[in-house]
């Protein structure tokens, strides 16, 4: 199976804190495709379901982020979590 | 020998949020302590961990539902930790290499902790103690500890800790206690900014733990100190500042969603100055009439890269959607050769102040500039935007920033980008915009006065002593300007307010009315006071 491949840019002030990251793998879990990111071009691919794995990669602000799905409903799956980041995850400018 | 009364012992610490309170001292207790269940049978020890992990996850889950926003997303993060087979997996495969459930668990979470303790940047090592909370939680079960509740805590007891984690934070009804005093902990806590955000006098960093104690404490959550058996003089002192407080408090409150009438029935807008504005609740937003300044140095300041326009225009549109059409002034970017900026080279200057700042940078440099022009025109579209810009000195800088927004508007359209002309208003801050104000035109003026006051009177606000007693704003040189600019705004028609601190001061506030203000903007926590103290002021008489 040949993944589907998207990136996006963090604008989110903070980046990829805590409560961002909650919604993200909230996000990536309602789909049943397997979806990875990673957040440099040489960096290591992670589980996006995985709140620690994601917290791990300690995404700041203008990080692009890649992302890439297989599986079952793998192009809407990131078209959501696109969606999400591009919408800096539906919070106020700069949170806590 | 006879028993003597204790002696009175103050412990300084770093005000995490501010407050007062008196009370009795309760220390809590130090968190469960992992026991070692080694040699428990393999089945039995993964079945008490699920169990445990499944009520832990119960607990979790009813306190997001009795919490506000806030709480909830910080426990929202403990509760998704739990559902992460990365974590939980760990603690699993220890398991089968032999370790009983609690030391599973621990070292499992453990492993994690000590990597956001070692992180660099400190938002991610605060949330280290979001994971000792979660360890401690799954222990708790483990060893049959009940965390419901603190039914034995007294009313208005201050707790004492070595640290607290949100959960445990957020299980007091702290409407019923006096404050808290951490041993360890930060301002960046998470802890601290559930604190702030409730009212609740926390102090953190305390310089020693209090090794034996008995009865009552003062915790001063305003200068820093936590006071163990306090004297009756020591007592009687704070027991006033409480009550002073609280009547204040409660009458600045019943203030906050009242229009500001004088007692002569003269209006006076009173809008809010935004720094961060994740940092300002939207209760203050709707009880302003506005904001009167906001300050865009927050997206700039200590980061890696410039924000994008992009960035840009989102933070602007969002705060014009928090204040549902009331007007926003938004002040371009502030800064000068004092406060580095990511990738833009300011030349060594032997006096910042006097230097290149605020507009005179921004016009030095196109790449920094545009951008915010660029976002503010696109967020000006249908909108009560207004832009404002500081360090004006001559008409001049005005009419070449007009043209930088009319070319970038140009520019925009000619790209099908919706965009729109917002009010250009500059802020009265050089003595040389003051002095000769009728020659700059402008849409609108707005005086500000921490500047205004350090370039008039030659002293710095944080000069000290002798310097600092120079740099006052009630000094009859900066009132005149003021009434000066005021004068000239009544002449040409243009709307005048004052956004510096003085506006946050009731004393000096009453000299603004008096110099003919009627629109002033403060610090979001003076709103009410303010209003409080607008109420009793003749605004003729002064």
């Amino acid at each position: 199976m040949i993944p589907v491949k998207t990136s996006v840019t963090i604008t989110h002030p903070v980046g990829l804190h805590a409560r961002p990251a909650v919604k993200l793998t909230k996000v990536a879990k309602s789909f049943a495709a397997e979806i990875r990111l990673r957040g440099a071009p040489d960096g290591e691919w992670v589980d996006a379901k995985s709140i620690v794995k994601v917290m791990g990669l300690k995404l700041r602000t203008g990080t692009v982020l890649e992302m890439e799905a297989k599986g079952d409903a793998a192009a809407p799956a990131l078209a959501a979590l696109q969606s999400l980041v591009e919408r800096n995850f539906d919070e106020a400018a700069a949170g806590s | 020998m006879k028993p003597r009364p204790a002696a009175e012992r103050t412990y300084r610490g770093e005000p995490a949020s501010p407050g007062l309170a008196i009370g009795v001292l309760v220390r809590l207790a130090a968190r469960p302590q992992a026991v070692d269940d080694a040699g428990e049978p393999l089945a039995a020890a993964k079945a008490r961990l699920k169990a445990a992990i499944g009520s832990a996850k119960g607990e979790l889950s009813a306190l997001i539902a009795a919490n506000d926003a806030m709480g909830a997303d910080i426990l929202e993060f403990q509760h998704e930790l739990l559902d992460d087979p990365t974590l939980v997996d760990a603690a699993f495969s220890a398991i089968d290499q032999g370790a009983g459930a609690t030391s599973a668990w621990a070292t499992a979470v453990g492993e994690q902790i000590a990597v956001y303790e070692s992180a660099e940047d400190e938002y991610f090592r605060a949330r280290a103690s979001d994971l000792t909370d979660l360890r401690d939680r799954v222990l708790g079960v483990l060893s049959g500890a009940s965390s419901a509740g603190h039914p034995d805590v007294p009313h208005g007891a201050i707790v004492l800790t070595e640290d607290m984690t949100p959960s445990v934070f957020l299980s007091f009804d702290w409407r019923r206690l006096g404050g808290a005093a951490l041993v360890a902990g930060s301002r960046a806590s998470h802890v601290a900014m559930l604190a702030r955000a409730r009212g609740v006098p926390l102090l953190t960093g305390l310089e020693a733990e209090p090794a034996t104690f008995a009865g009552d404490a003062v915790l001063d959550a305003h200068d820093g100190v936590l006071v163990l058996s306090p004297t009756a003089a020591t007592r009687a002192r704070y027991a006033s500042r409480i009550a002073e407080a609280e009547d204040l408090h409660r009458r600045a409150q019943d203030s906050l969603s009242r229009p500001a009438v004088t007692a002569t029935g003269e209006h006076i807008e009173v809008m809010v100055n935004v720094d961060d504005p994740g940092a300002v609740g939207d209760e203050i937003l709707q009880a302003s009439d506005g904001v009167g300044l906001m300050r865009t140095e927050f997206l700039f300041i200590g980061r890696d890269r410039l924000p994008s326009e992009d960035e840009q225009f989102t933070a602007y549109s969002r705060i014009l959607h928090r204040l549902g059409g009331k007007p926003v002034v938004i002040r371009t970017l502030d800064v000068g050769g004092d406060k580095p900026l990511p990738g833009v080279n300011i030349a060594a200057e032997s006096n910042p102040f006097l230097g290149l700042r605020g507009i005179r940078l921004c016009l030095d440099k196109p790449e920094l500039f545009r951008p915010q022009v660029r976002a503010l025109l696109r967020a000006g579209v249908d909108t009560a935007l207004r832009v404002m810009l500081p360090m004006i000195a001559t008409a001049a800088e005005v009419e070449e920033t007009r043209q930088v927004f009319a070319d970038c508007l140009a520019e925009l359209r000619r790209a099908g980008v919706a965009a729109a002309m917002p009010p250009l208003g500059i802020m009265v801050e050089t003595p040389a915009a003051a002095i000769a104000i009728e020659l700059i035109a402008a849409d609108f003026y707005s005086i500000g006065s921490n500047d205004l006051t350090q370039y008039v009177m030659a002293a710095a606000r944080d000069g000290g002593g002798r310097v600092a007693r120079l740099n006052d704003p009630g000094h009859p040189a900066v009132i005149r300007l003021i009434e000066q600019v005021v004068a000239h705004g009544r002449s040409s028609g243009k709307p005048v307010s004052l956004c510096g601190d003085m506006a946050s001061d009731p004393a000096l506030a009453k000299l603004l009315l008096a110099a003919g203000l009627r629109c002033i903007s403060v610090a979001p926590a003076a709103l009410g006071r303010i209003k409080l103290a607008i109420a009793g002021m003749g605004s003729a008489d002064g």
